[in-house]
């Protein structure tokens, strides 16, 4: 046990590194832009006295190193900054910028991250039990009808891009049998089958994206089992096919499965953003390509910054789990 | 209601249906033993497997030729004749040309077949785009939003069978020079993406040390990143710094995701160089005197191009991908050229006319299935590679 808490405890050690690293590279990132948060407000017929004051306001003449720890220290405590778009100039003279108010980030970001951790949940939902079964038959029938066209159908959806899936679905199922609405425009007070109803179709698309690389992998994973020497060992007991895969070929499959799972849950946080925009959810992938054409920095700046961590730690957890799962780690000799 | 009826009673018809479809044929007296014995060994998934399979025939032919739903006739369509292609283009393959390559082409499966026909054709249309394009890409015409399939009585115009786009250009055109540009520049950054990838990578393995350590924790951090994602950041300050200079915001879009991408192939450059590099013949090379660039590109290169050939195709993919899915968010390529992924944008809301003009609806999805084809075409060549190279049988 000793040994698997201190794997645990480096591997987590790595994953704030990793964090920190990050961090300062968007902060580098943003710092290579010609101009600064002031000239942008102010715009073209700024007097360098106003710039001065917005400066000086918002800390910007001091050093960089200075800026990069005041920003994070922000972050951590929940204060990203005022957002450009937002930004006004009572937000600017006022007590409003900051944590919670008008112009702030936090505020904006706050129910559009609720809406898309909503999506990526309804999405994971459909297609961990989804993936598995598919990846199990698939495994179990190896080399069948069922394997190939399995086969086919997961490579032509894992290569075709989000948006033909995401146009696919909506001409099947919202367009030509009117099932689901095609704009998933969510309020705060919905009712909970409403809200469902208004996310399956990008959930769905997402589904497919993530469905297929689980599948091959869990397919992959009980396949590279199956040569082992206890399952040869259960198939001359005389053990049924599918219960040499489900009771002794699976449990053993687990850690790679594990990380698959939460590696595709890491992937659905790159995959939300183009589902996001197609089916106007608004969530904060919509909410990053918009920052994004009007150059609203901050915005992008925190939203890229949730994106990273939010891949990193699903990345680290995926980890952390195969450690954990490993019974060679869990019980040394 | 009645729908999740109807769903449960098919899927409790089906899973009866295992059942009875097996117990049939073991009542079934056939001529052979080796059926006979089948049916009697059968396992309940299989013969459930079976009465899917017959569902689905029996589904597909309903909706065929009964219900003659124009979206199912056209992608059922669709299919044939691209397995056809495939087919025909295997068939062609082991009869022409000499004997190497008609070995390759008898053990080929189709999908690959049909993959390299369907690379083949995009290079050929991407190439010779000025040839087969009706009209330039930029050609502004006097008719608006003419309605595809050349009915002037439907709205259409003989003259543009695609019809045109809200600003009047032939979207045919645009779709053939959509080739050229979105699959060329996609291939340009593929193209850059392994030469800084490799070169750094091969680096990082002859050199060792501090290069090494120094390369490789760069590409932890910035492997850190979803990759979409960082791309829309750098993309924001490309588009500050490029101001309203279109042609430079496509500059900086390449070199960007040239970078970002080039991570992962450092990433297996370096694996392979290093496996490369403890090899006697690079020691003896050592030895001799040779200079670093002689050990790179004469030693380390030539026995590293079969896997990274492989990955040469995935990224393809990846950046073609990127790009689409950055010109479809409205900051990768630029107009007036013409691009699969700005286009499916722009076409997008035709989607709601389904159910009145088809064609209409289908042309945003021409588009995104243009890129869709490739990718899934370049996929099924590498599959096919990795799978003859590695030699999996199971």
């Amino acid at each position: 046990m000793h040994s698997v808490l201190f794997i645990v405890i480096r591997r987590l050690g790595l994953g704030v590194l990793t964090l920190f690293a990050v961090s300062v590279m968007i902060f580098l990132s943003v710092n290579m832009l010609p101009g600064d948060f002031a000239e942008a407000i102010l715009g073209q017929g700024a007097t360098p006295e106003a710039i001065a004051a917005i400066r000086e306001d918002l800390g910007l003449n001091k050093p960089a190193v200075t800026r990069y720890f005041d920003w994070l220290f922000g972050v951590l405590t929940g204060d990203f900054g005022t957002s450009f778009a937002q930004a006004n100039f009572s937000a600017f003279a006022g007590e409003a910028t900051g944590k919670g108010g008008i112009g702030s980030v936090a505020a904006q970001l706050e129910p559009r991250f609720m809406n898309t951790l909503f999506l990526a949940m309804v999405s994971a939902l459909i297609s961990v039990p989804l993936s598995l079964t598919l990846g199990i038959l698939a495994a179990l029938f190896r080399n069948s009808a069922y394997d190939r066209a399995v086969n086919i159908g997961t490579l032509s959806s894992i290569s075709s891009p989000e948006f033909f899936l995401a146009y696919v679905l909506i001409l099947f199922l919202a367009v030509l049998t009117p099932i689901f609405p095609s704009l998933s425009n969510i309020y705060a007070d919905m009712s909970m089958a409403d809200r469902l109803e208004r996310t399956m179709l990008p959930a769905l698309t997402l589904t497919l994206v993530v469905t297929a690389h689980m599948m091959r992998m869990t397919r992959a994973a009980i396949i590279n089992l199956l040569a082992s020497p206890y399952i040869e060992m259960a198939r001359l007991k005389g053990i049924s096919p599918f219960r040499v895969i489900v009771v002794h070929a699976l449990p053993n499959a687990l850690a790679p499965i594990i990380n698959v799972i939460a590696l595709n849950l890491a992937y659905l946080v790159t995959g939300v953003v183009v589902v996001e925009v197609v089916f106007v959810y608004p969530g904060i992938g919509q909410l990053f390509v918009d920052s994004v054409k009007i150059r609203d920095i901050p915005v992008v700046q925190a939203c890229c910054l949730i994106f990273a961590a939010a891949y990193i730690l699903l990345n680290l957890m995926a980890d952390v789990l195969s450690i954990i799962s490993n019974p060679r780690l869990r019980h040394p000799k | 209601m009645t729908t999740v009826l109807t769903l449960l009673a098919w899927a409790i018809a089906l899973l009866l249906g295992g059942w009875v479809f097996r117990l049939a044929g073991q009542r079934i007296p056939w001529p052979r033993a080796s059926t006979r014995e089948y049916f009697r060994d059968m396992d309940y998934m299989v013969a459930f497997g079976f009465v899917l399979a017959i569902a689905a025939v029996y589904w597909a032919v309903i909706l065929y030729f009964v219900r003659e739903v124009t979206f199912f006739r056209w992608a059922l369509n669709a299919i044939v004749f691209f397995a056809a292609c495939g087919f025909l283009f295997r068939l062609v393959g082991r009869h022409v040309g000499h004997d190497a390559s008609r070995k390759i082409f008898r053990q080929m499966p189709i999908t690959a077949a049909f993959g390299i026909l369907t690379i083949f054709v995009y290079a050929t249309l991407a190439v010779f785009a000025d040839f087969f394009a009706p009209y330039g890409q930029a050609e502004i015409f006097e008719k608006i939003n003419v309605l595809p399939g050349g009915d002037p009585a439907l709205g259409g115009d003989p003259r543009f069978l695609l019809g045109t786009d809200q600003l009047g250009r032939d979207l045919l055109s645009r779709l053939i020079y959509g080739a050229q540009n979105t699959v060329g520049i996609a291939f340009v950054t593929t193209c850059l993406t392994f030469l800084i990838g490799a070169t750094v990578g091969f680096l990082a393995a002859a050199l060792g040390g501090w290069v090494d350590q120094v390369a490789s924790r760069i590409v932890d951090a910035l492997m850190a990143i979803p990759q979409l994602i960082f791309a829309l950041l750098l993309m924001t300050i490309a588009t500050a710094w490029a101001g309203s200079d279109k042609a430079l915001i496509m500059i900086y879009m390449v070199l960007i995701i040239a970078f970002l991408d080039s991570t992962r192939v450092y990433r297996l450059a370096r694996a392979v160089g290093l496996n490369i590099v403890v090899m006697d013949y690079i020691e003896a090379a050592k030895l001799r005197g040779e200079t670093l660039t002689y050990l790179i590109f004469r030693e380390i290169l030539p026995n590293a191009t079969a896997p990274l050939l492989a990955e040469f195709g995935l990224r393809f993919c990846f950046v073609f991908l990127t790009i689409a899915a950055l010109s479809f968010l409205g900051i990768g390529i630029q107009p007036p050229l013409a691009d699969w992924g700005t286009m499916v944008r722009d076409l997008s809301q035709f989607i709601n006319f389904a159910a009145f003009s088809p064609l209409t609806a289908a042309l945003p999805l021409m588009a995104a299935g243009a890129i869709a084809l490739l990718t899934v075409a370049v996929n099924f060549v590498v599959d096919w590679m990795l799978h003859k190279t590695s030699g999996l049988k199971e």
